[in-house]
């Protein structure tokens, strides 16, 4: 059914908020919080959309997922076709309509926004994608073009690999992924915990990758197991991919951070996550939640995912600490909103000068200094700085260093490569292509910790350049 | 497929596997280690490299089962494969001629340090082996270490096997037999290597221990597996695993390697009454 109604009557439906589980309900749980739009909403909610000509949304989006298309076939009631229109720009519409930091992106730019609250784009992203699953699974995968005989080595398996290997894989290149850990998906599945993105969601998209005959392989560090040039010159790989992220967990380097009790956020998740610590009967242990007060120290999605993750699993008071205040905060707002919901405290403008030993090396408490925000620094952001005589102390049983991290470590011996000093990949700004010939790469290991739809969209890049460099090896040289 | 080739016991639950890697075999410097899952449900196991035979692809690895990813792994029979293996991790030890090298081994430390000793002699370097155990029963890969080494002393606590005592009292034998030594390399439990780096410091002998902290990925992401050695955090998993004992901060490794032990203890014990449940329903 198309939409008639009249813009006026579009603008007065209120933004539908998605149904979730009940705040005290879920932190007794590791299911997801977000239950998806049912039908009604989803059409309800499409119907705000006013379709703007130069649909300002798909600008705001770091793909240009040609959004109004998208949501006018919700509208129509083909689902199928608006997965297909999603489908375009955004290989993994469900794991993007989840984590996308939406109100920064597409939401952001909605003309709707500019008096009342944005067209839940996010939102109707996961339903699209969710609601057409299974008969997406069930087509046919399609005829790829003849084989061109090239191959191609991607080295991770975190978004920007996946995207990456379903562009070259359409474009009839032979194509593997490499993986050090035991499961596909990167932070993906180390990283953001079930309650957010549950795991069957990942796996889901790495069959499709499979179906489309992508080679995965775990276990497999580059680096170490095989090299570079291993792989090129004695394994034929024509061109390589590095999509190794920032996995690197940085730590304060405040005194006595080195007690039992604290530990880095990628160290908290990556138990619970990808050693399922979160159900029972797995064998990865984890420290005893129950009734103790716990301090997140940072402010991002990695740090909200931590706290959120020691509510579930029984914590009695969760702080966060962040040095900065509340307008900096560089998580995604829906989880903020989920955090605050769920009891999380925040305590803003606050930074640890030194933790606390009960005596036996075990954490007890932390010193924290008040902050002030003073001019912005190169970025932008206002930098804190310390207010004499604030400092106040803490009580304390554990502590999660969220404050970021640098790449993987793993291929900074690789001769040919080229790093920052922040150690990120040096790489051309167009060509995407590292300071090793046939060697490209994109996602966090470039950017540093970005975004999910970020490394994606560089992965769709490298694959068109992949492609570009591959089909020049084909004419002959002069 | 990381088939097992060969098991043997070599101790009372220490056992010694073949598995096929040979990407790993084939990779394989002295000091570096694998992280391996033995079943899907398995914690990751770090697990020294004790050595690699190239042409069978295979690498030698000495597991004492203290816990229950290493009863899981210490359970599978020949021919079984083991869910995961990934490596070689970590930095390559370094290797060069520094005239008597004194290799300490406590308890499977002795395997820990097997590949080093091993590259040593290789280089030029003559070797005393001390590898210590519990009693005669404990003793392990004295054929092994006989080839490798100039001198080999087995200790047994005891006095059961080979000569009595403690290693850190035969290293300090031999220094009052006024043996000069250029450099001590530890591997075995934590008290032991911090004792040692205390005799050597002493001495003034530059002295390499292998740190064995709990550890998750293997690969640097969780920070889980850190030190301080000289007042630095670094990650063992690819920092390491040897590092300068003069530097390393045993105390805080200490605690941090007991952190879990009570809850590992609760698993354990839950595994066990399940398993005590299922047999009582077989019955
Ligand atoms: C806890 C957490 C929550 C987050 N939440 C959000 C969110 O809500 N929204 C959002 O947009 N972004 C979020 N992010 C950021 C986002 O996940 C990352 O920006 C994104 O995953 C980067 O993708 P990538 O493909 O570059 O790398 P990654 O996802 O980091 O994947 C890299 C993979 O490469 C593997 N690897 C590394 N080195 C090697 C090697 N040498 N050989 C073989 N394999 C190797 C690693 O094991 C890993 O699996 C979050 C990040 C974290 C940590
Ligand atoms: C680089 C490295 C190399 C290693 N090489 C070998 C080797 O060649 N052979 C070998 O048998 N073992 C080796 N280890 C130790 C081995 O990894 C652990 O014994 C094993 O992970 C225990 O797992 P589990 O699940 O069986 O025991 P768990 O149930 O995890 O632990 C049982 C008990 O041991 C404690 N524990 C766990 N890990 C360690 C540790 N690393 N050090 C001290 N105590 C610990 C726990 O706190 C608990 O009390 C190595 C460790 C490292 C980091
Ligand atoms: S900006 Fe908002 S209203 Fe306009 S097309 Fe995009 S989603 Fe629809
Ligand atoms: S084991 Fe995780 S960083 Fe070393």
């Amino acid at each position: 059914m198309p939409n008639d109604l009249p813009l006026k009557e579009r603008m007065q439906i209120a933004r539908h908020v998605m149904p979730a589980q009940d705040a005290q309900v879920r932190i007794t749980n590791f299911d997801e919080v977000n239950l998806g739009f049912t039908p009604e909403l989803a059409r309800e909610e499409a119907m705000r959309c006013l379709q703007c000509k130069d649909a300002p949304c798909s600008q705001g989006c770091p793909v240009h997922v040609h959004i109004p298309d998208f949501i006018n076939q919700i509208v129509e009631g083909d689902m199928l076709k608006a997965a297909d229109v999603l489908l375009q720009d955004n290989l993994l519409p469900a794991i993007c309509g989840r984590v996308c930091p939406q109100e920064k992106f597409c939401e952001s730019r909605c003309v709707l926004g500019k008096k009342g609250l944005p067209v839940a784009i996010g939102s109707l992203e996961r339903y699209t994608a969710d609601a057409t699953a299974n008969q997406r699974a069930a087509r046919p995968v399609g005829d790829l073009p003849p084989a061109t005989g090239r191959k191609v080595a991607l080295i991770g398996s975190g978004p920007a690999s996946l995207a990456c290997a379903g562009d070259l894989i359409r474009m009839g290149h032979a194509v593997t992924v490499f993986e050090a850990l035991h499961a596909f998906g990167g932070v993906l599945v180390y990283g953001i915990p079930e309650f957010r993105l549950p795991k069957r969601i990942v796996e889901y998209e790495v069959n499709v990758l499979r179906r489309l005959g992508v080679r995965f392989e775990k276990n497999v560090v580059i680096g170490m197991t095989l090299t570079l040039n291993e792989l090129m010159a004695d394994q034929g790989y024509d061109a390589v991919f590095i999509g190794a992220g920032a996995g690197l967990p940085h730590f304060l380097g405040v005194p006595g951070e080195e007690l039992i009790g604290i530990y880095s956020s990628n160290e908290l998740l990556t138990r619970v996550n990808l050693m399922k610590a979160y159900q029972s009967g797995a064998v990865t242990p984890i420290f005893s939640y129950q009734d103790k007060t716990v301090a997140v120290f940072g402010a991002g999605n990695t740090a909200l995912d931590s706290a959120r993750t020691a509510l579930r699993l029984g914590a009695k008071k969760v702080h966060i600490i962040y040095r900065r205040s509340e307008e900096e905060m560089p998580a995604r707002h829906e989880e903020v909103l989920h955090a605050k919901e769920e009891g999380v405290e925040f305590t803003f403008l606050a930074a640890p000068l030194e933790f606390i030993d009960n005596g036996q090396g075990w954490l007890k408490g932390v010193r924290l200094q008040r902050m002030q925000l003073g001019e912005p620094d190169q970025s932008g952001r206002r930098s804190p700085v310390p207010i004499e005589g604030s400092e106040f102390t803490m009580e304390l049983d554990l502590a999660v260093i969220a404050i970021g991290n640098s790449s993987n470590p793993l291929l900074r011996d690789t001769p040919g490569l080229q790093f920052t000093r922040r150690g990120t990949l040096e790489v051309g700004e167009n060509s995407l292509q590292t300071t090793k010939k046939g060697v490209f790469a994109g996602g966090d290991i470039v950017t540093g910790g970005a975004t999910v739809i970020s490394a994606m969209g560089a992965g769709r890049q490298a694959a068109q350049e992949i492609n570009r460099y591959l089909l020049e090896l084909n004419q002959p040289a002069g | 497929m990381f088939e097992i080739k060969t098991k043997t016991k070599i101790a009372p639950d220490i056992f010694r596997f073949e598995i096929y890697a040979p990407l790993i075999a084939k990779k394989f410097q002295a000091g570096q280690f694998i992280v391996l899952r033995p079943l899907e449900s398995s914690e990751r196991v770090p697990l020294t490299i004790m050595k690699a035979n190239r042409e069978a692809g295979t690498i030698t690895l000495i597991v004492k089962a203290i816990g229950l990813s290493t009863r899981q792994l210490a359970e599978l029979k020949e021919g079984d494969a083991v869910a995961d293996l990934l490596g070689p991790l970590g930095k390559p030890s370094e290797i060069g001629k520094f005239g008597t090298v004194v290799v300490v081994g406590g308890g499977v430390g002795t395997a820990v340090a097997f590949a080093v000793a091993q590259t040593l002699k290789e280089a030029g370097n003559r070797i005393i082996i001390i590898s210590g155990a519990r009693d005669q029963s404990f003793v392990i890969l004295e054929d092994d270490l006989r080839e490798i080494s100039d001198e080999l002393i087995m200790a047994t606590d005891d006095g059961s096997y080979g000569v009595k005592g403690f290693v850190t009292e035969l290293l300090k034998d031999l220094y009052r037999k006024g043996e000069q030594i250029d450099r001590v390399i530890a591997a075995g439990p934590l008290p032991m290597m911090k004792l040692i780096a205390d005799i050597t410091r002493e001495h003034g002998t530059p002295t390499i221990v292998s740190l064995n902290p709990i550890m998750v990925d293997g690969i640097g992401m969780c920070g889980g597996c850190r030190a301080l050695v000289n007042g630095k955090i670094v990650f063992v998993c690819v920092d390491g695993p040897e590092f300068d004992a003069h530097q390393v901060d045993f105390d805080s490794l200490m605690r941090r390697n007991n952190a879990y032990r009570d809850i590992e203890q609760e698993k354990e014990h839950a595994c066990k009454l399940d398993a005590q449940i299922e047999e009582m329903k077989r019955a």
